[in-house]
């Protein structure tokens, strides 16, 4: 094992970490934007709008990451009318096939937990709601989200460090990310052992990071729960 | 102590286990291609592994009267694969290079080969203006590595897993021009269905490329009886029949 080259080539993997975190970051924040509404059409009483949500997120929670990616790059390509299409410019960029397939799948995931979240909260609590005279507007805006938002904290953690690793698949459409830096390295190098492994030690420390922030907000978020925290015996 | 007993009774299985690969290894050569360089080496829809490469193999494994398997790897876990011994040659089409001779010993050469452009059909190329156009290559190719060090920051470089998907981004637009070996790249313009739209560009270059199947370094046992083989398909004809099915010239 000669650790120089990962010294030497440092800076690339840095590169390719910086495109990871954008895309993940740029994802995200989409997915989540689209996920809230999918999660309340998801819990609508009237069933067909209950159904469109759920073939969504049953398509997407379905399939391979990996076919998505490819289905957007390779397959939206083959047809004319996609290419004489207005978003062929969006379209032609690898970059921008990525950000679609992983927002459109981080946001039917995260639908999923938003809805566990929303349904997770107790029936009496909604009833209350009702009673002070609350319109179904007020009731989410005021209690039903902000409590939500709670519980979904560690799920939604986890959700974006799934993300984090699902992202190395952009390497397969010719992105220069954490991944693809490395395997174009290692194309030169012939030092997979190296380069994967501090490939995956960065991947580790953005994970730590992501962990620690989550861990931060869960804290303040629920922080009313403070003093209910359990009490192991210890062990006699 | 039966817990001790049961470890060291496994410990014992083990190298049993691993001491039988090692001797039924020695017996049987384990070539790795990559089946996704037509009219080299592709996969047949039985899903086995055929091309010019693979009936290479298949005629030095007879002359040899060795037991012979084929297997297929993607292309940049060829070498590591390998190094780590999961097989012990590599018959993919893959150049003699400075860079793979550090890690990697290879035989005499089994063809030559040389890089070409190709792009649009009709569209102007001029090889000293690449400026802004985007190019490319399959991933830790000689295509990819001359595009490194002759085009990177002037044009914009594009690097695929398999030369399949070069094809594809070639004819949806995304890419302009393709760098990739001259005889694969003969082989698509002529038989597949998009090849019709799309013309060399420019003359061949690096023609002095020699194809050569790669081993272990210091594998000298296996080298020796892989030239010697290599030289008798020569001079009976088996090879130039091979030849024959894939191009209409030599390709030696």
């Amino acid at each position: 094992m000669d650790f120089s080259v990962v010294i030497e080539y440092f800076p690339r993997l840095l590169q390719g970490a910086w495109v990871s975190l954008q895309l993940v970051a740029i994802s995200i924040v989409l997915g989540g934007a689209f996920a809230l509404p999918i999660a309340l059409a998801r819990i609508s009483p009237v069933g067909w709008i209950r159904a469109i949500p759920f073939a969504y997120i049953f398509f997407f929670r379905g399939t391979p990451l990996l076919v998505q990616i490819f289905l957007v790059y390779y397959g939206a390509s083959q047809f004319d009318a996609v290419r004489e299409s207005v978003f062929w410019p969006i379209l032609k960029e690898p970059f921008w096939c990525a950000i679609i397939a992983f927002t459109l799948n981080t946001s039917a995931y995260t639908a999923e937990i938003f809805r566990g979240a929303i349904q997770a909260i107790p029936q009496g609590e909604v009833e209350a709601c009702k009673v002070v005279g609350m319109s179904k507007f007020q009731m989410y805006r005021r209690i039903l989200l902000p409590r939500a938002f709670g519980i979904v904290l560690p799920a939604y953690g986890n959700e974006i460090i799934l993300m984090l690793k699902g992202s190395a698949l952009a390497s397969t459409i010719t992105i220069l990310d954490l991944t693809g830096m490395s395997r174009t390295i290692i194309a030169r190098t012939y030092t997979p052992m190296e380069i994967f492994l501090a490939a995956g030690g960065i991947y580790l420390v953005i994970s730590i990071v992501i962990i620690a922030i989550f861990r931060q907000i869960e804290l303040r978020q629920n922080r009313y729960l403070g003093t209910l925290s359990i009490k192991v015996p210890d062990k006699g | 102590m039966k817990f001790k007993k049961i470890v060291l009774g496994s410990a014992l299985l083990l190298t049993a286990a691993l001491s039988s690969v090692t001797v039924q290894a020695a017996d049987k050569v384990r070539f790795a291609t990559e089946g996704a360089w037509a009219p080299f080496n592709f996969i047949d829809s039985a899903g086995n592994p055929q091309g010019f490469d693979v009936d290479i193999a298949r005629a030095l494994c007879a002359k040899m009267q060795a037991d012979c398997e084929i297997v297929t790897q993607d292309w940049d876990g060829l070498i590591p694969g390998l190094k780590v011994r999961k097989f012990d040659a590599i018959i993919a089409s893959m150049s003699i290079t400075e860079d793979r001779l550090k890690v990697v010993d290879f035989t005499n050469k089994y063809y030559s080969g040389g890089l070409r452009f190709m792009g649009r059909t009709g569209e102007e190329f001029n090889l000293m203006d690449l400026e802004g156009k985007t190019i490319g290559a399959q991933r830790a190719t000689l295509g990819a590595q001359y595009l490194e060090d002759n085009f990177e920051g002037k044009a914009d470089l594009k690097f695929y897993d398999n030369q399949d998907n070069v094809y594809l981004d070639l004819v949806s637009g995304r890419l302009d021009i393709v760098l990739s070996d001259e005889l694969p790249t003969y082989n698509w313009l002529k038989t597949s269905e998009d090849g019709s739209k799309f013309e060399f560009k420019g003359d061949a270059f690096m023609k002095t490329d020699n194809i050569a199947i790669a081993i272990r370094k210091g594998d000298k046992k296996l080298e020796d009886k892989l030239n010697k083989a290599l030289a008798e398909i020569l001079a009976n004809g088996t090879y130039q029949k091979i030849n024959a099915k894939y191009f209409p010239f030599s390709i030696y």
